[in-house]
C-alpha cells in the first residue's frame, strides 16, 4: 500500500469529480473499479482502531486519490481545540496520505460535550481572531495547509459586523488556509439569509478555492412563510445549485468537485451519474474558456 | 470589496451592534444549553433576514443535533429498536441523548451508556432482557471497530507439549467481548437481527453467555458453553489456564476445559500464548 500511495497520480487531487465514500458502496467500488476522480471520507468515521472501515478504505485508497473531510474539530469554538482529536487527525493523515484535508467554519463542542452538528458563528472581530488562531494551530499540528468550508446557516447573529464573504476572505489572508467552496451551502445560506448568491460568489475569494462540494437540500419554510432550506445531503443536486456551480467554474476553471450524499444513500449508478454531470459541466466550461480566452478576462 | 459588490454587513451578516456585549464564550454556552433543552427559548439576537427572532430557525439546529444522535443510536442498537418498536425507541433515545450527550466527536463511540440507561428506564422494565440485549449490541459495535490481530492456527497451538498446557497464558483477540446474561440473549438477537423473521424465543429457557469477536472481517456472535465465560474472562485477565479452569468450574460444575478450548480455537479468538519463563518455548 505505501508504494501505491507514493505514486503522484494518487497523492495529488485531479481536477475531476469525486464522491463521498459510503459503506453501502465499498464492495461495488472494489469489484468494479469505476472511473471516478477521487473519494472523500469523513475523518471521524475512521477513528476506530481497526475493523472493516479501515480494511475497505485501505483497499480503495490503493486505487484512488483521497480527500479527508473533518466534521468534529470545532474550529469556531471559543474553547481551545481538542489536542487528542488533532492527534487522531494526524494519525489518519499519516496512514492514508490524503491529497486534501478540509474542515468547517463552524463549532460543535462546549463544556457539556459534543453537539453533533455544524453550528453557526457570529461574524465579529472576536470570532475572527479565534478562528484564525485555531486554523493556525491545525495547520501547525497537521503539517499542511487545510481547506475551510463555508457554512449552510439557518439564522444570523445580531452582533455580526462582517459579511460572511469578507469574514472568510480575511481568514484566508491571515492564516494562509485554502478554501472548500460548498455551492449547495451558498444556495442554502443565501436563500435562508435573503442574500444574492451571485453577489456572494463574486465577493467570495474564489482564487483560493481548491475543492467544491455539491449536495441536495430539503425545502421548508419558517413561521413567517419565508423559505428555509435544510442542508440535508439526502437527494440529487438542485438545478439552481448546478447553475451556481457553473458560475463558479466559469470564473476559476475545473476544480476537484465532490458529490455529497450522506442520507438516503442511493445505489452506486445514481451517485456516479451525478459525478459524471459535474465532470461534463466542468469540461464544457473549460472548453469554452480555452477557445475564447478573451471571455476569461471579461468578468 | 463590500462597496464594489453592494453586499454590506447588514445584508450578509446581520445588523451591527455597537457595544458587542455578547462575547463568543457566552454565546456558545447559551446556544448549547438551548439546543439540549427543548423548553428553553432560543437565545436572544438570533434572527431571520427580517431582523426578528425565529423559533423555527433555531429549531433546525436543535433538530439536527437531537435527531442526528437518535439516528446514531438506531444504527448501533437495531435489535433493541426492533424489540420495542420505532416510536418507543425514539422516545427513549431522545431522553438518553439529552441526559448523556456525546463527550467526543467520534460518533462510532457514542451510546456506550445506553444499555445502563435502559436498565434505569422504567417504561422498559417489563422487558427485563432488554438491557442485556443492549449490552450485546454494544459489544458488537466495539468488536467491529477493535484493533486487528492474526488468530493462531490450530497447528501452531498443537506444538505446545501437553504438560505445558496448564501453565500457558493465552492472548485473546482484541475484539473479544463476553456478555453474560440470565436471559437467552443470543437466541433473541439471532431472531431479530437484520431481515431475520422474529421467531418465538422462550424467555424462560435459561440464560446465555455470548462470545462476540471479529477475528477476520465479520463480527461473529456465539453462545458459550457453561462456565466458559468465566474461564475466558480469567484468561483475558492474565490467568494461566489452570487458574482460569478453576474460575470456569466455580461458575458451573458442567464446565469442560477441552470443550471450552476447542470452542475458542474454532472461533479464532486466540492470537498468542506464553509459557512460563523457565521452560519458555517462545511466545507466538
Amino acid at each position: 500500500m505505501p508504494e501505491a500511495i507514493s505514486e503522484p497520480h494518487l497523492t495529488t487531487m485531479p481536477k475531476r469529480a469525486g464522491v463521498g465514500l459510503k459503506a453501502e458502496h465499498y464492495r461495488t467500488i472494489l469489484e468494479t473499479s469505476p472511473d471516478i476522480g477521487f473519494f472523500e471520507v469523513h475523518a471521524e468515521n475512521y477513528m476506530g482502531t481497526g475493523g472493516p472501515p479501515h480494511r475497505y478504505l485501505s483497499a480503495i485508497r490503493e486505487r484512488y486519490p483521497l480527500s479527508l473531510h473533518g466534521v468534529g474539530l470545532s474550529i469556531g469554538a471559543d474553547r481551545p481545540l481538542d489536542r487528542d482529536h488533532l492527534g487522531r487527525l494526524r494519525q489518519l493523515i499519516d496512514r492514508y496520505s490524503p491529497a486534501l484535508f478540509s474542515e468547517h467554519l463552524a463549532w460543535s463542542s462546549h463544556e457539556a460535550g459534543f453537539l453533533n452538528d455544524l453550528l453557526p458563528l457570529p461574524y465579529t472581530d472576536e470570532t475572527l481572531a479565534r478562528v484564525v488562531e485555531h486554523v493556525d494551530q491545525v495547520q501547525e499540528a497537521l503539517g499542511r495547509r487545510m481547506l475551510l468550508e463555508n457554512p449552510s446557516t439557518y439564522l444570523a447573529f445580531a452582533e455580526s459586523t462582517w459579511s460572511e464573504t469578507d469574514f472568510i476572505a480575511e481568514i484566508v489572508r491571515r492564516s494562509g488556509c485554502g478554501l472548500l467552496l460548498d455551492v449547495n451551502n451558498v444556495h442554502v445560506a443565501c436563500t435562508n439569509q435573503d442574500w444574492d448568491p451571485i453577489a456572494y460568489l463574486d465577493a467570495y475569494p474564489l482564487s483560493h478555492v481548491q475543492e467544491i462540494h455539491l449536495a441536495g437540500f430539503a425545502p421548508d419554510a419558517d413561521e413567517a412563510g419565508r423559505p428555509l432550506l435544510i442542508d440535508a445531503h439526502d437527494r440529487p443536486v438542485d438545478e439552481t445549485v448546478w447553475g451556481l456551480f457553473a458560475h463558479a467554474i466559469e470564473r476559476i476553471g475545473p476544480v476537484p468537485t465532490l458529490i455529497e450524499w450522506d442520507a438516503n444513500v442511493p445505489d452506486w449508478p445514481v451517485l456516479k451519474t451525478e459525478a459524471e454531470r459535474a465532470e461534463l459541466l466542468m469540461a464544457d466550461i473549460d472548453g469554452v474558456r480555452r477557445r475564447a480566452p478573451a471571455l476569461n478576462h471579461a468578468h | 470589496m463590500i462597496g464594489s459588490t453592494g453586499i454590506t454587513a447588514s445584508t450578509l451578516g446581520g445588523p451591527r451592534q455597537a457595544d458587542g456585549t455578547c462575547g463568543l464564550a457566552t454565546r456558545q454556552a447559551d446556544f448549547a444549553r438551548a439546543i439540549l433543552d427543548p423548553v428553553k427559548p432560543p437565545p436572544a439576537g438570533l434572527i431571520g433576514p427580517d431582523g426578528h427572532p425565529s423559533e423555527k430557525r433555531f429549531a433546525v439546529y436543535r433538530n439536527n443535533v437531537v435527531v442526528g444522535l437518535i439516528e446514531t443510536l438506531k444504527a448501533a442498537y437495531p435489535v433493541v429498536r426492533r424489540l420495542v418498536g420505532e416510536e418507543f425507541f425514539s422516545a427513549m433515545a431522545r431522553l438518553y441523548v439529552v441526559a448523556e450527550p456525546p463527550a467526543s466527536p467520534i460518533m462510532l463511540d457514542y451510546g456506550a451508556g445506553f444499555p445502563a440507561f435502559i436498565t434505569r428506564f422504567e417504561p422498559a422494565a417489563v422487558l427485563a432482557y432488554l438491557p442485556d440485549v443492549g449490552r450485546l449490541e454494544r459489544a458488537w459495535v466495539e468488536a467491529y471497530h477493535a484493533a486487528e490481530a492474526s488468530p493462531l492456527s490450530p497447528a501452531a497451538l498443537g506444538h505446545v507439549p501437553p504438560g505445558d498446557v496448564p501453565t500457558m497464558r493465552l492472548t485473546l483477540h482484541p475484539s473479544v467481548r463476553i456478555v453474560r446474561s440470565a436471559f437467552p440473549i443470543v437466541s433473541i438477537w439471532q431472531a431479530n437481527v437484520g431481515g431475520n423473521d422474529a421467531g418465538t424465543v422462550d424467555i424462560d429457557a435459561g440464560g446465555e453467555d455470548a462470545l462476540v469477536a471479529r477475528p477476520e472481517a465479520e463480527v461473529e456472535i456465539r453462545c458459550l458453553p457453561a462456565g466458559a465465560a468465566a474461564f475466558m474472562e480469567a484468561l483475558r485477565a492474565g490467568s494461566p489456564i489452570v487458574d482460569a479452569m478453576k474460575k470456569g468450574l466455580f461458575a458451573s460444575p458442567r464446565f469442560d476445559l477441552a470443550t471450552a478450548l476447542r470452542g475458542m480455537i474454532e472461533a479464532n479468538v486466540i492470537v498468542g500464548y506464553d509459557l512460563p519463563p523457565v521452560r519458555s518455548m517462545g511466545a507466538a
